[in-house]
């Protein structure tokens, strides 16, 4: 069973390259179509001609664009993300503890957010159309139509203002002790869970139901068994793979889409610090941004490709 | 009754007694809260500062693109951190008056033309060594270089050379200038060793608080210097954190639940309602500050002093002051001075005036709509101001068209490019400051391109000019001149909004910027 498996793995791992190779020139290539050019954007009102030319020189931007696309690329396999043009400063430095605060967030957001959504999938079929299973999904609808910043405000009134159990910002610094560290982030963690609970949790319902509709399911009731172990055993590993792309998508989301809760909570991580550098125009800071989020996406992508062929064996053999 | 109570607030005031059980007591005394609790501020202020604990202040105006060289300053954080880290020549004092800081003493040729500043003995910077004349002499010259990017550098040309020896710094200049001492209080002219040309972001200065965190746009934290020169005066707390939080719900919020003690930039709408929270005390206070339309003198059709004046009468300062700034602000008269510099005239209010403002625009012979850009970013509620502005203008037959434009880029695309849009300014310390970086033919930031010779020969010679009675009769000119023909229209005046949480003792307004002109953090301290 391992060849097969492992072939397909890397295929895909190799086409995850191949597209994020293609990224990197999409990235590369907006940011040339941006008016002005680096230099102009250093140097601001103040540049002359002589200033002009002479950065450019330093920059190596009068080189062809494929040649600055490959030093620009070989700088970034090997871990060098240049220099931000705004503060000097290392840009890989720079985004080393911005990205370990996302994933940080992410992750217990993530804990909280994905166990708890497939109960509630789960519950939610069980009990299909009847209260539970409204109650249920009506809640997790409403905490996702509101807005984030509105389920942020919210917590931070109640929590942080009101009966003051948590911080009601969330500034983390290295060296911070790990338990202060979790305290403070526990607004926004909730708040992202809010967010991201519906979207999973009516998949994973939409996925099961589907799947209950398949004559062995019928079979397993005519069987006699429990709803709840029909559902275990015989539903659920059925419906993994469309439930596991979505708590993916979520992952992903949690990575690079939260920079309105981080900057409700003022959370250090890469969406805040993305924001700054774009109302600065500070390029080289947003290509290796954004390659890093597109790197992100593509990987969890691939993750999920592959967990879905090893919970799906028709997927395994294609014809 | 009043005696036990003086006896009980000196007892808290010295850390003896709790200040819980001082209010217990005091109600126990027959006493209201509101009573004792200012009976109780004023035996701390009388009993001294209190030193230790943890000052921190949530502020906006920080970016991770900030950076420690003090050349680079240019928004609240950086400015606010320096003031901690960093020590000046000179300084204002909250009265106005100059304060002598690492300069000990500064004298001036007859003409104005030569400065001599005495270096302070005994000043260390944080890295042990001496604040010498040549640290002096070199911060200068950083800042006065052409190539050099400090947002100095535009008054500091003006200096031609700089000497050193012994301990004196000799300053020669191109021009006269009797504000000399008042340029050299500029927030980014920090002493530092060898004046940064080594490592201008080092953070090595002779401020009270020693850089211990520097993470741009998330924090920033000193440690009391123990060595600092004015120790009885400044660098109460132990501690000094500085939490950037750019969004102003957060910013409440985060003074509200105690996470910070300081913070800036209180929205005038919401004054009212954080003015209800218990323990949060808004400390606002009138500044140089203020919110203007400009319009390019020399381009059509604001190059015509009729449709200036037009535009000028038909704007309605006061209904604006009440709405945009709640009346956290005072009328401003189209010219950029007020109450809050030295030399300050009071010159007749304008006021608004539907008919005259329609006399002059039929005598412009401009016909149509005048496009107004506007944005968010211009000041707080500028896109408001605008749409008040083009009602009142509509009163008096002036078709004003809004555009709003987006907050990103407004200063790159919009600001000093387009010929009719909102601003603001912070303002200066003095006149001379002002009207040399906004107002002359020759100014990088002439936003309102209000290009005469005879004006600019008037700031010169009100430079070069000693006795103060003529200085002001002069400034009373240009003055007159700014308001009457150029292309400001300044409708107010704001003020600094900053709030205090509980515990917070020892502020001092200061009109010459917000949060005691940065210095918040080092002379507030924390009661018992």
């Amino acid at each position: 069973m391992s060849s097969p498996i492992m072939k397909l793995v890397a295929q895909r791992i190799a086409l995850g390259i191949l597209l994020l190779l293609a990224v990197s020139v999409l990235i590369f290539a907006g940011t040339q179509i941006l008016p002005g050019d680096v230099a102009q954007a250093i140097l601001g009102q103040s540049a002359t001609p002589e200033s002009l030319a002479n950065l450019r020189e330093q920059l190596g931007l009068n080189d062809p664009a494929f040649i600055r696309y490959f030093r620009w690329l070989g700088g970034v396999v090997t871990g060098d993300l240049g220099t931000a043009m705004s503060s000097g400063q290392d840009i890989a430095a720079s985004i080393k503890g911005r990205l370990w605060n996302t994933l940080f967030l992410a992750f217990w957001a993530a804990v909280v957010a994905v166990p708890l959504a497939i109960v509630l999938g789960l519950i939610a079929v069980r009990y299909r159309n009847g209260w539970v299973d409204k109650l249920i999904s009506g809640l997790a609808l409403a905490s996702t139509s509101f807005p984030e910043f509105f389920i942020g405000y919210v917590l931070v009134y109640f929590f942080a203002v009101k009966y003051q159990i948590f911080p009601g910002i969330s500034t983390v610094y290295d060296g911070m002790p790990f338990g202060e560290r979790v305290q403070a982030i526990m607004l926004p963690a909730a708040a992202l869970t809010l967010v991201v609970l519906a979207h999973m949790m009516r998949m994973t319902r939409a996925a099961i139901l589907n799947v209950m509709q398949s004559a062995y399911v019928e079979t397993a009731e005519l069987k006699g068994l429990s709803a709840f172990a029909v559902i275990r055993r015989h539903a659920f590993p059925n419906a993994i793979a469309p439930i596991i792309n979505v708590v993916m998508l979520n992952l992903a989301y949690l990575i690079v889409g939260v920079v309105v809760v981080e900057v409700i909570f003022v959370y250090p991580g890469m969406g805040q610090y993305l924001v700054d550098h774009v109302t600065k125009r500070d390029v080289p800071v947003v290509q290796a941004v954004g390659l890093i989020f597109a790197a992100v996406y593509i990987s969890l992508n691939i993750i999920a490709d592959i967990a879905a062929i090893v919970a799906n064996p028709r997927l395994r053999h294609p014809k | 009754m009043s005696n036990e109570l003086e006896f009980l607030s000196r007892r808290v005031a010295s850390g003896k007694l709790s200040r819980r059980d001082f209010l217990g007591r005091a109600a126990a005394l027959g006493v209201t809260a509101t009573f004792a609790n200012s009976l109780l501020s004023s035996a701390t202020r009388a009993a001294g500062p209190v030193k230790g604990g943890t000052l921190k202040a949530g502020l906006v105006g920080g970016e991770s693109t900030n950076s420690l060289d003090p050349a680079l300053f240019m928004t609240q954080v950086p400015f606010a951190f320096g003031k901690m880290w960093g020590e000046l020549i000179v300084e204002l004092s909250p009265e106005g008056t100059l304060e002598n800081r690492i300069a000990e003493e500064i004298g001036s040729s007859d003409d104005a033309k030569v400065w001599t500043l005495k270096i302070r003995d005994g000043v260390e910077f944080h890295n042990g060594k001496t604040v010498t004349a040549e640290d002096v002499a070199a911060t200068l010259e950083r800042h006065s270089d052409e190539k050099s990017k400090s947002g100095a550098l535009g008054y500091m040309k003006g200096i031609e050379s700089i000497k050193a020896s012994g301990k004196e710094v000799v300053l020669t200049l191109k021009e006269a200038n009797a504000d000399l001492p008042y340029l050299l209080s500029d927030y980014h002219l920090i002493v530092q060793p060898n004046g940064g040309k080594d490592k201008a972001d080092a953070g090595i200065g002779a401020g009270p608080y020693k850089v211990t965190t520097n993470e741009p746009g998330v924090r920033h934290g000193g440690e009391r210097f123990a060595n600092y020169w004015q120790g009885d005066k400044m660098g109460h707390a132990d501690q000094i954190e500085i939490i950037v939080i750019n969004d102003a719900t957060a910013r409440t919020s985060a003074l509200q639940g105690g996470q910070v003690n300081m913070i800036n930039r209180v929205e005038p709408k919401i004054v009212d309602l954080i003015k209800r929270l218990p323990g949060v005390t808004i400390r606002n206070h009138a500044g140089p500050g203020h919110y203007v339309f400009i319009m390019h003198c020399n381009t059509a059709p604001f190059d015509n002093n009729d449709l200036r004046m037009a535009l000028k009468l038909a704007i309605d300062r006061e209904e604006m002051l009440d709405k945009v700034l709640r009346g956290y602000g005072s009328l401003g008269n189209d010219f950029p001075i007020n109450a809050s510099y030295p030399l300050f005239t009071e010159i007749e209010q304008r006021k608004y005036d539907p008919d005259k403002a329609k006399f002059h625009y039929k005598k412009s012979g401009h016909d149509g709509a005048v496009l107004l850009r506007t944005s968010d970013v211009a000041f707080p509620g500028a896109v408001d101001a605008s749409q008040l502005f083009q009602q009142s203008a509509a009163k008096a037959g002036i078709q004003i068209e809004l555009k709003r434009e987006p907050g990103d880029g407004y200063w790159n695309e919009v600001w000093n490019k387009q010929p009719f849009c909102a601003s603001y300014w912070g303002g200066r310390s003095t006149q001379d400051q002002m009207y040399s970086t906004a107002y002359l033919s020759s100014a990088d930031w002439n936003d309102t391109r209000f290009k005469r010779p005879d004006f600019d020969k008037m700031v010169l010679a009100a430079r070069a000019e000693l006795d103060e009675t003529k200085r002001k009769a002069m400034y009373h000119d240009m003055a007159v001149l700014v308001r009457d023909e150029g292309g400001l229209i300044l409708p107010m005046f704001n003020q600094f909004i900053d709030a205090t949480g509980a515990k917070v003792a020892g502020w001092v307004d200061d009109p010459h910027q917000e949060l005691m002109n940065g210095y918040a953090l080092a002379k507030c301290w924390l009661e018992a």
